[in-house]
């Protein structure tokens, strides 16, 4: 086996809620020391928490994703609960100061010097009040490499504009691109593809800064800007208003050419999505169900009749499906070459008999929520596989190995950093 | 001008459609040399999908394959016959990576998986991007962007509760399928190119979808942590204002419920109707008698002002926003278009035309679109003659119909 390809590479994080983490999340996988630099005085929202201290009706009322904390209850570290940050945190180490204090920047700036990759989400603002800019680092560290992710870039009338993914996604287009067809924009529910672009995009950067660097010798600045990172996925959209000045609307399910769509089952809250392409696959369609009469319409001869009649032909296929188990219909069509599966919930991925077999779900540890199966990378490398190594890093874990190993600090200094309230696995109880 | 960060790769491509395209257009506009091989007679499939200029169909002129194609250089072969097998190895020797998505294991009975490649190029690396992986049940399944999404993300919270789950825009699960495998092929080859250690990147875009930051993992390990499953909820259930809301010209989308709260009622201008202490208390935001009082305000609100406006005055109190733009308003936005963030690019089928750009800006070695995306096979004799081929040998292999 060789080393991990990143391995010998330091990484230093101020990353809040999701696209910051997530590209970081790729560096650790493969190798690299991430170390996440957490202030103590400001509890960034929807990183460790809502809040700091949220109660046990609050975490009830979320949905899944934000209140799903292990059986619902905050615990005793509620910040070392949440399942938006256990998921990218895995890998990482966590070191904690007060920023509030003027002093926290010169621990900052010793980090900086022995650190290869400085990766930042925040409001343009936050990082212009604590003074850190590229400038800056790399009078400290010559060859860093910076990532800036901020929504907006730090340039432009929007620089300081604030924004969920959800919201960078209604800026470059993609809202209006989905959702029901026979309703209003108002029926979207929120996604956040715009995060998950800028997670990989960023790794991407700072990957290829890294095959720079090794080149050239050279550092550099990457700026990120969320919402246009986010636009080449937009791409046939956008090219559409380019050649055409045309505005697409949503499709709902639907597909360009094929019939397509997303079916119920038998079961509560049970579907399967199904694409027949072309003829041959419609035949195959109706020889599944028993070649029934209404399949062999003539209208329904060619794809661009059955496109024509899709209303009809989904209401035909939904009295099928109604009957049947999702996972079946899977199984009995694509035996008959048709691409068909279930929307899986978790359970079903967690039973999936295939991503188990792939080891898409690895066992990690972490004291503050127990031994869970977590999602893995997801790539897999045939030389040097990306395990989970380290459970989701709980605050201020790794804060004696941060300060005595890799800055070098005394006991003392250490202890004295610590009165100071720099050093702590606990946000102060006045935090909300 | 200085070079782009990678340079100083070699890409074999043999992808087609969105994945894997997308996959080698970003290594291509950060400076890798692209060599895409494409079928004879058709090429990529993108070629044969809209949009078009006027709707009509040219294989020169797909919008879709024009944009994911930039900076590749293509040449057409018949991997079945020996001759165009013969070029493919040829072409392997002297590559840092090839990117694939062919069916599992179609590479190999061509003669060119990754083991018998590295039998003669021991630091390849090969990134095969597929459906659902190399391996496993499913592995020879038939998928659509909307099936993988149902399979590996987070579809199934995705909608109204009285509804069937949707789906993203159309592709987009794919872009971030071709993002994830440039991360593994990028991070394959600093490593490749440090020890000579070549491997496989085994790309399943069902699990890049299982490992997608955006819900899915969160809610994997939330069902772990609770034994609940994610469920889709009923418009603004957890807390208001959170959802899109119509305005005079179309839509804002607002997220300014739980502790963003006091921003949205500084943003209306502090009404003493909702400074009484009933709007704060710690349930106010899942009170639906309360939800229901405020969205009437709101909206009253909302719907006097135009969505840009509404954004820009959500925005002054710092009320997490964003209106619902479409291409027209995003490809005439001042903000973009000031930061550079198209790029104009020339192209000898349609001219000049506006495309989307760099997807981040990089100091010292930029994105930059040397070369528009390639006519089919407008390379062949450029890199069969790179390849030691004489101008003779390729006419030849071109009568043969090899190229």
């Amino acid at each position: 086996m060789s080393k991990l390809p990143l391995e010998g590479i330091r990484v230093l994080e101020m990353t809040v809620v999701w696209a910051g983490p997530y590209c970081t999340s790729f560096l650790a996988d493969m190798g690299a020391e991430v170390i996440r630099v957490e202030s103590l005085a400001t509890f960034a929202p929807l990183t460790r928490g809502v809040r700091a201290h949220p109660t046990e009706t609050q975490l009830q009322n979320q949905p899944l994703f934000m209140g799903g904390y292990p059986d619902r209850q905050p615990g005793d570290r509620p910040w070392n609960r949440f399942p938006i940050f256990n998921v990218h945190a895995r890998n990482k180490r966590s070191m904690t100061l007060d920023l509030s204090q003027p002093v926290a920047m010169k621990i900052f700036k010793d980090l900086v010097k022995v650190s290869d990759i400085f990766v930042e989400n925040n409001v343009v603002a936050r990082m212009d009040e604590l003074k850190i800019d590229y400038q800056m680092l790399k009078e400290l560290k010559k060859d860093i490499i910076m990532l800036r992710m901020p929504a907006y870039g730090t340039t432009g009338p929007y620089r300081d504009f604030r924004a969920f993914g959800v919201h960078l996604e209604g800026v470059i287009g993609h809202t209006l691109l989905r959702g029901y067809t026979d309703m209003d924009a108002s029926g979207t529910t929120p996604v956040y593809m715009a995060d998950a672009a800028g997670g990989s995009h960023g790794a991407f950067a700072v990957l290829a800064a890294l095959h720079h660097r090794r080149r050239t010798g050279k550092g550099q600045y990457i700026e990120l800007g969320q919402a246009e990172d986010a636009m080449p996925m937009m791409g046939q959209f956008f090219m559409d208003y380019t050649m055409n000045e045309r505005n697409s609307s949503t499709t709902g399910n639907r597909h360009p050419t094929a019939i397509q769509g997303c079916y119920q089952c038998q079961g509560k809250d049970r579907w399967v999505c199904i694409t027949i392409r072309d003829d041959q696959e419609w035949w195959s369609f109706s020889q599944v169900l028993g070649d029934p009469e209404w399949a062999s319409d003539s209208r329904f001869a060619h794809s661009l009749g059955r496109w024509e009649h899709h209303d009809e032909i989904d209401s035909h296929i939904s009295l099928w499906t109604l009957q049947m188990d999702n996972f079946e219909v899977m199984k009995v069509l694509q035996e008959a070459g048709i691409a068909s599966g279930p929307v899986m919930n978790q359970q079903d991925s967690y039973d999936d008999p295939h991503l188990t077999e792939r080891g898409m779900f690895q066992e990690a540890a972490q004291e503050d929520t127990g031994t869970h199966l977590y999602p893995r990378a997801p790539y897999t490398m045939s030389q040097t596989p990306l395990d989970i190594l380290r459970g989701p890093v709980r605050l201020g874990e790794d804060n004696e190995y941060v300060y005595k190993s890799v800055l070098g600090y005394s006991d003392s200094d250490y202890d004295k950093l610590e009165a100071q309230g720099h050093i702590s696995m606990d946000y102060p109880e006045y935090m909300e | 001008m200085a070079g782009g960060a990678l340079s100083h790769i070699k890409v074999l491509d043999f992808t087609t459609h969105v994945a894997g395209p997308y996959c080698t257009k970003l290594l291509a506009d950060y400076g890798a040399d692209v060599i895409k091989v494409e079928r004879p007679g058709v090429g990529d499939s993108a070629r044969a999908m809209g949009p078009f200029p006027g709707d009509i169909p040219h294989p020169e002129k797909s919008g879709l394959f024009l944009h994911l194609n930039t900076n590749k250089r293509s040449i057409t072969l018949d991997l079945k016959s020996s001759a165009g097998k013969k070029i493919a190895i040829g072409l392997s020797m002297d590559a840092d990576l090839i990117v694939e998505n062919f069916r599992p294991g179609v590479m190999g009975r061509l003669g060119l998986g990754l083991e018998a490649l590295q039998a003669l190029n021991p630091k390849l690396v090969m990134t095969s991007i597929s459906n659902f992986g190399q391996s496993g049940p499913y592995r020879d399944y038939k998928s659509s962007d909307l099936l993988v999404y149902g399979m590996g993300g987070e579809m199934n919270s995705t909608g109204l509760d009285d509804r069937e789950p949707i789906k993203l825009g159309a592709n987009i699960v794919l872009y971030q399928a071709g993002s994830v495998a440039a991360v593994g092929s990028a991070g394959a080859l600093f490593l490749s190119q440090d020890d000579g250690t070549g491997q496989l990147v085994d790309v399943s875009i069902m699990e890049t979808q299982v490992g997608s930051i955006d819900r899915r993992m969160s809610a994997l390990i939330a069902y772990q942590y609770t034994g609940e499953n994610s469920v889709r909820a009923p418009l603004g259930a957890s807390g208001y204002p959170i959802g899109v809301y119509p305005c005079k010209d179309g839509y804002l989308e607002v997220t300014g419920g739980l502790i963003y709260f006091p921003r949205v009622v500084q943003m209306l201008g502090d009404p003493p109707e909702l400074l009484h202490p009933r709007w704060y208390q710690p349930e106010s935001q899942t009170d639906p008698e309360l939800k229901g009082e405020f969205e009437a305000h709101f909206l009253s609100w909302t719907l006097q002002h135009g969505k840009r406006e509404a954004w820009r005055i959500a925005q002054e109190s710092g009320v997490l926003s964003g209106p619902l733009n479409t291409m027209e308003d995003l490809s005439n936005d001042n903000h973009f278009n000031a930061r550079g963030a198209f790029a104009q690019v020339d192209h000898p089928a349609t001219g000049s035309l506006k495309y989307p750009g760099r997807p981040f800006v990089m100091s010292e070695s930029p994105w930059d679109v040397r070369r528009p995306a390639p006519l089919l096979g407008q390379h062949n004799q450029e890199i069969l003659e790179e390849l030691g081929y004489g101008s003779s040998d390729v006419a030849r292999l071109r009568t043969q119909g090899v190229i």
